[in-house]
């Protein structure tokens, strides 16, 4: 057994731990954090999807012990306060999801996208989630989903003018 | 999974001497050996976790590109002087895998990742020499469409899957181990009757870093049955210097046509930048290439994708 301390989603945890366990595993049966899906268990998948350091990572292809002193978040560290993130409101609003098993490995990994670059194209979007499969095959909802986070982001960060408020293209024509 | 020991060294020396015991076995990344014990392909009694050394490095100086051996897959391909210096390894890493592996995976593992042959991934018992020595190969007779037409053996006709050891081929890269200095066209062996092994390294024995000297420009053509997170059917990695449409000096690799990059042995100084021309002057190096029926397509799908890395400019992700 090894003993590991890991973030996830804002909160400590020291366990003892099995090498062989997964990350994926770690956090659904000991964690009891079930958004994170394993849809595959051969890395092809992207169902299970978490930000290790921010950064995407697949957790069925990684040990607990791996991500021993690293900053997990999973699915349910999008939300705050109760609040959809707009990843998630883009999935919402855009029916970015049928089955929604592929779905929380979408959010997060569109999550990092955004965070790097905030006003992706649709290639980019599409590059960015080539690691995640929705066997559904909603991709062209997924990517206005992106898009959708993408715009309400950047309504969200821009002065609050509503009388005057431009229409998110032109913003993007005089940044 | 088999129940395997863990331990996280903290330099260089604990790891050696933890890494030579017997059934010890190092990670980094993991995204390939995880797998490997998933499969039970490998069944190792102690992880050997390096992956906190401190050899993430990436340095652009006067005598060319220094990697550190822990160098995440994603932050090389993100480095702009790697970018614009030596764009074939940057598009290389960037079309392997998927960005979650990318950001996991390092300079060291994706060098010593394992064949994609599906015989030696299968999740039941067939034959492959390379999973089981002496159990035959499935493939020779079976689903070959994926390997090798150089340097395969009666035991083996699998191919290496890394699309960096082919850019840092044509590139005339070095690979700094715990043990020696060699060329990275020497690190990976042809199967011969021992295809269980796939490099020359010696049990024990650590990638410490990858020096690649000053390049001409450079560029890597990767051809697959999809766009992105596919492993190539053929490769090419290219870096020449041409002038006024002539060739001054070149050196190329081929990736998914051998069990390791296979070095493109023509001069190819002289060569106008022409299909025809092109086409002329490498065909004397497929002339060894034994492909099994049904890999044969690979001998012509090889030779254009020479000619197009060549003579066609290739845009790394997002700036084509």
């Amino acid at each position: 057994m090894a003993r590991i301390t890991v973030t996830v989603n804002g909160a400590d945890h020291t366990d003892e731990v099995e090498p062989r366990l997964l990350l994926a595993h770690y956090l659904r049966d000991k964690l009891r954090l079930t958004g994170t899906h394993i849809g595959c268990d051969t890395t092809n998948c992207g169902a299970c999807t978490v930000l290790c350091d921010g950064l995407p990572v697949k957790s069925c292809t990684m040990f607990a012990v791996q991500a021993d002193g690293r900053e997990i978040i999973t699915v349910e560290g999008l939300a705050t306060g109760g609040q959809l993130q707009p990843i998630q409101q883009g999935f919402k609003e855009e029916h970015g999801l049928q089955c929604g098993f592929c779905t929380p490995g979408m959010m997060v990994a569109a999550t990092a996208l955004l965070e790097r670059n905030p006003d992706p194209s649709e290639e980019e979007i599409r590059w960015a989630l080539s690691g995640n499969v929705c066997r559904c095959t909603g991709y062209v909802n997924i990517v206005k989903a992106v898009r959708w986070a993408a715009q309400a982001m950047q309504e969200q960060a821009a002065p609050e003018e509503p009388a005057t408020r431009q229409p998110a293209t032109e913003q993007a024509a005089t940044r | 999974m088999r129940d395997v020991g863990y331990l996280r060294v903290g330099d260089t020396a604990e790891a050696l001497t933890a890494a030579a015991r017997p059934g010890a076995r190092l990670i980094a990344g993991g995204t390939e050996l995880v797998n490997l014990l998933k499969e039970r392909i490998e069944q190792p009694d102690l992880l050997v976790d390096i992956s906190r050394l401190p050899l993430t490095d990436i340095t652009v100086g006067p005598d060319g590109l220094h990697l550190g051996a822990l160098a995440r897959m994603s932050d090389v391909a993100a480095h702009p002087e790697v970018r614009s210096g030596y764009p074939a390894i940057a598009q290389a890493l960037e079309l392997s895998a998927s960005p979650q592996l990318r950001n996991m995976a390092t300079m060291g593992g994706n060098l010593m990742q394992r064949t994609r042959c599906p015989y030696f991934r299968a999740d039941h018992d067939l034959p492959c020499n390379k999973r089981r020595p002496g159990s035959g190969c499935s493939a020779i007779d079976g689903d070959h469409r994926a390997a090798a037409i150089f340097g395969a053996s009666e035991s083996c006709v699998a191919t290496h899957p890394s699309d960096l050891a082919v850019a840092l081929v044509a590139l005339d890269a070095q690979v700094r181990t715990t043990a020696r200095t060699l060329p990275a066209r020497d690190l990976h062996r042809l199967p011969g009757d021992q295809p269980h092994r796939d490099t020359v390294l010696d049990h024990g024995e650590m990638i410490l870093g990858i020096d690649v000297p000053v390049s001409p420009p450079s560029a890597y053509l990767k051809v697959r049955e999809r766009g992105s997170y596919e492993f190539a059917l053929v490769s090419v990695a290219v870096a020449a210097e041409t002038s006024g449409g002539v060739i001054r000096t070149a050196r190329a690799a081929l990736g998914g046509v051998a069990p390791k990059p296979w070095p493109l042995d023509v001069d190819l100084a002289g060569v106008p930048l022409r299909r025809d021309e092109l086409r002329a002057a490498i065909a004397p190096a497929f002339a060894a290439a034994r492909p099994l029926p049904g890999s044969e397509f690979k001998i012509e799908l090889a030779q254009r994708a020479v000619v197009r890395a060549l003579t066609k400019p290739i845009g790394l992700m997002g700036e084509t």
